[in-house]
């Protein structure tokens, strides 16, 4: 009775929501987690239900979810209400939580953790689907790289209606979106290739050679990418010689230029002219604290959010050109992974012309890290303490999952006078 | 004990066998050795057809099923590890490669021979995968302190009449099967044999156990003055808070 699953809806919602009210008021987060799963209890039919009948975008991989769907999400909002969970929760409670009071016909621009993916391309149909790209993160709790491409193939060739705006440098994300008939190949780059150097396909050697890449023995092999950009940023859209753009941003790096063209191609699928989406993401300058910049009196530092070896590569690219000191935050709670064994893939050698303070409560095993690659470290493993000393110059923060909240918070509680000036930027 | 060229250090295909950081092991005994004013040349070897012959020591790490599949073949083609452990080099493994040094471990495709360099078999867990922190209590032979890391691995490996093991599971899982009368009720972690050492203590398991990084050092240089450097004293709040 479609009428009882509607009230039923309704009241799912309302009582979520006042579980997210008192979750605020408890300090336990933002909420939306808890929202969801009281719904989802309440009303288990409640995510398909306010999926079904929107357009939906749905972003996934291993790195740049966060930034690529704000991206998304503020070129959407050109041409109409969005819905989208903007804070970061990818799994399907929080993705409900952050749907729930959309108008009917916003458009969805959904991050989705990579395990989530194919039960979401079961659930309802999804318009676009944004695969940036697969590598190791948290191998002591998810699924292995392989196995996560070899589920996202099965998913994406049982949902043919869907179109794949897939990353054509990452081999792992080729096998996937090649089984889809609707694809848009991207030159999204990949800056960290341990994790394919296997063939998805049939476990031969892929040889790299420049930009290119192919299997040894099967027939997979890049993909001619539609959509590019040069080493300026210029981008280039084969069959459409009118674009004359170039990808500049707020947000730093050549990673996020990357994601922008990962976002662009994806809002031209859902109809977005170009030169309209790449204006409305040039607004958009930090995501739930990442790129943003806090001030102290006389000294600035900007937050960096990291979690694995491939998204260190981009961030040390930033932190070598930067001249400010810098303070390195890592945790290892479940959320993070359990193992700390990534530090040594991560090549913190580059670093040896700066000062480095190593926090977080597994900054011990930063700090023996940073020592054998020989960079000058200070060890404060106390979270305020370390901000302190941070905030003696200008600094750059960098961060991993839970140790980014932490962060947060302490920075919150120096602004709201605790510890001093250190506070968020009016 | 006098040497004349520098100590050569093989990381053997790291993109096929690095999953958890294992590079980290090369990068520690490198250091470990040219802060002490000894010559060391750490060489990462990525093509089978190619590594060296002439190494004194030769790392292997971890990999996924077809990587260390891939590793296993291309290892069993080149014969170059074999080669260098029956001249004398030493050889140091952990997880994948562990099992890729013993008779044969579950392969992507089926059961898979390894280099054969020590006397263990590896068949696939019928429990949980073990995943978490590993605490050993290395052999009293080896006069060495607790060895601390973390294993992440699906395979079960037993020892042979021609393989002890590193030690005495403490605390995780560590082999999770040996029959043999004498170690039944004490669950064994790694495996050894003559200038061969391997272990499920994954990635870069030297980090929190110096004391293993310069017993494999000194099977090649002799015995080694102790460390001047701060990475000391790092390394010591490291093992207080993981041996807690």
């Amino acid at each position: 009775m479609p009428h009882l699953r509607r009230l039923r809806l309704v009241v799912a919602t309302a009582l979520g929501d006042l579980a997210g009210w008192a979750s605020r008021r408890l300090h336990r987060g933002s909420g939306e987690v808890i929202a969801g799963r009281v719904i989802q209890i309440v009303a288990p039919d409640a995510l398909r239900q306010r999926l079904d009948g929107r357009p939906i975008a749905v972003i996934s991989g291993t790195n740049g979810k966060s930034t690529t769907t704000a991206l998304l999400a503020a070129a959407a909002r050109t041409r109409g209400p969005v819905a989208t969970n903007d804070k970061g929760a990818n799994m399907p409670a929080g993705i409900l939580a952050s749907v729930g009071h959309a108008p009917p016909r916003a458009t969805a621009v959904i991050e989705v953790d990579e395990g989530y993916v194919p039960a979401l391309l079961a659930m309802t149909s999804i318009e676009v689907l944004v695969l940036l790209n697969l590598s190791r993160d948290q191998l002591d709790r998810v699924a292995e790289v392989r196995k996560t491409a070899e589920r996202w193939r099965q998913a994406i060739a049982a949902s043919p209606a869907t179109t794949v705006v897939a990353n054509a440098d990452d081999p792992a994300v080729v096998f996937a979106a090649r089984a889809a008939p609707l694809t848009v190949w991207v030159a999204a780059g990949s800056s960290w290739r341990v994790d394919a150097t296997s063939c998805p396909n049939c476990g031969a050697r892929i040889r790299f050679d420049a930009d290119d890449w192919r299997c040894t023995q099967c027939d997979l092999a890049r993909p001619v990418a539609q959509w590019s950009i040069d080493r300026d940023g210029r981008l280039a859209v084969t069959g459409d010689d009118t674009v004359d753009l170039v990808v500049e941003l707020a947000v730093p790096g050549r990673h996020n230029q990357t994601n922008a063209v990962m976002a662009l191609a994806a809002a031209a699928a859902l109809g977005i002219p170009t030169r309209a989406a790449l204006e409305a993401m040039q607004s958009i300058r930090a995501i739930e604290g990442r790129y943003d910049y806090v001030w102290g009196t006389g000294s600035s530092a900007r937050l960096y959010l990291s979690k694995n070896p491939a998204g260190w590569i981009e961030i040390i690219e930033l932190l070598k050109r930067s001249p400010r000191r810098v303070l390195i935050v890592i945790n290892a709670e479940i959320a993070d992974g359990k193992d700390t064994s990534w530090l040594w893939d991560v090549p913190f050698e580059a670093l040896r012309d700066k000062h480095v303070i190593a926090s977080g409560r597994r900054c011990q095993d930063l700090a023996v890290r940073l020592y054998y690659a020989e960079v000058d470290v200070v060890t404060e493993p106390d979270l305020d303490r370390a901000l302190t000393l941070a905030r003696e110059g200008d600094c750059d923060v960098v961060a991993n999952y839970t140790a980014f909240r932490d962060v947060r918070r302490a920075v919150a509680r120096a602004a709201s006078g605790g510890a001093g000036s250190f506070g968020v930027a009016p | 004990m006098t040497r004349e060229s520098a100590v050569r250090i093989a990381v053997v295909l790291p993109e096929l066998l690095g999953t958890y950081g294992d590079g980290g092991n090369g990068i520690i005994l490198e250091r470990r050795l040219r802060w002490r004013g000894i010559d060391v040349e750490r060489i990462e070897c990525g093509d089978a057809a190619s590594l060296p012959e002439a190494a004194d020591l030769y790392l292997l790490g971890g990999g996924e099923d077809r990587p260390q599949t891939l590793a296993a073949r291309e290892l069993r083609a080149s014969g170059a590890v074999n080669r260098a452990h029956g001249r004398g080099a030493v050889v140091f493994a952990v997880c994948a490669g562990y099992q890729i040094v013993g008779q044969s471990f579950p392969g992507a495709e089926g059961i898979e021979a390894g280099l054969g360099l020590l006397d263990v078999v590896t068949t696939v867990g019928a429990g949980r995968r073990a995943v978490g922190e590993l605490l050993i209590e290395p052999d009293a032979a080896l006069g060495l302190p607790l060895i601390s890391g973390f294993e992440n691995h699906q395979g079960v490996t037993a020892l042979g009449h021609d393989a002890l093991p590193l030690g005495r599971v403490v605390d995780g899982v560590g082999n999770g099967a040996d029959q043999r009368a004498e170690h039944r009720g004490h669950a064994t972690e790694g495996a050894r044999a003559e200038r061969i050492i391997a272990t499920y203590a994954h990635g870069p398991v030297l980090a929190r156990n110096p004391d293993l990084a310069d017993w494999l050092l000194a099977l090649i240089v002799g015995p080694l003055a102790p460390l001047e450097h701060e990475v000391v004293a790092a390394t010591a709040a490291l093992r207080r808070e993981r041996l807690g």
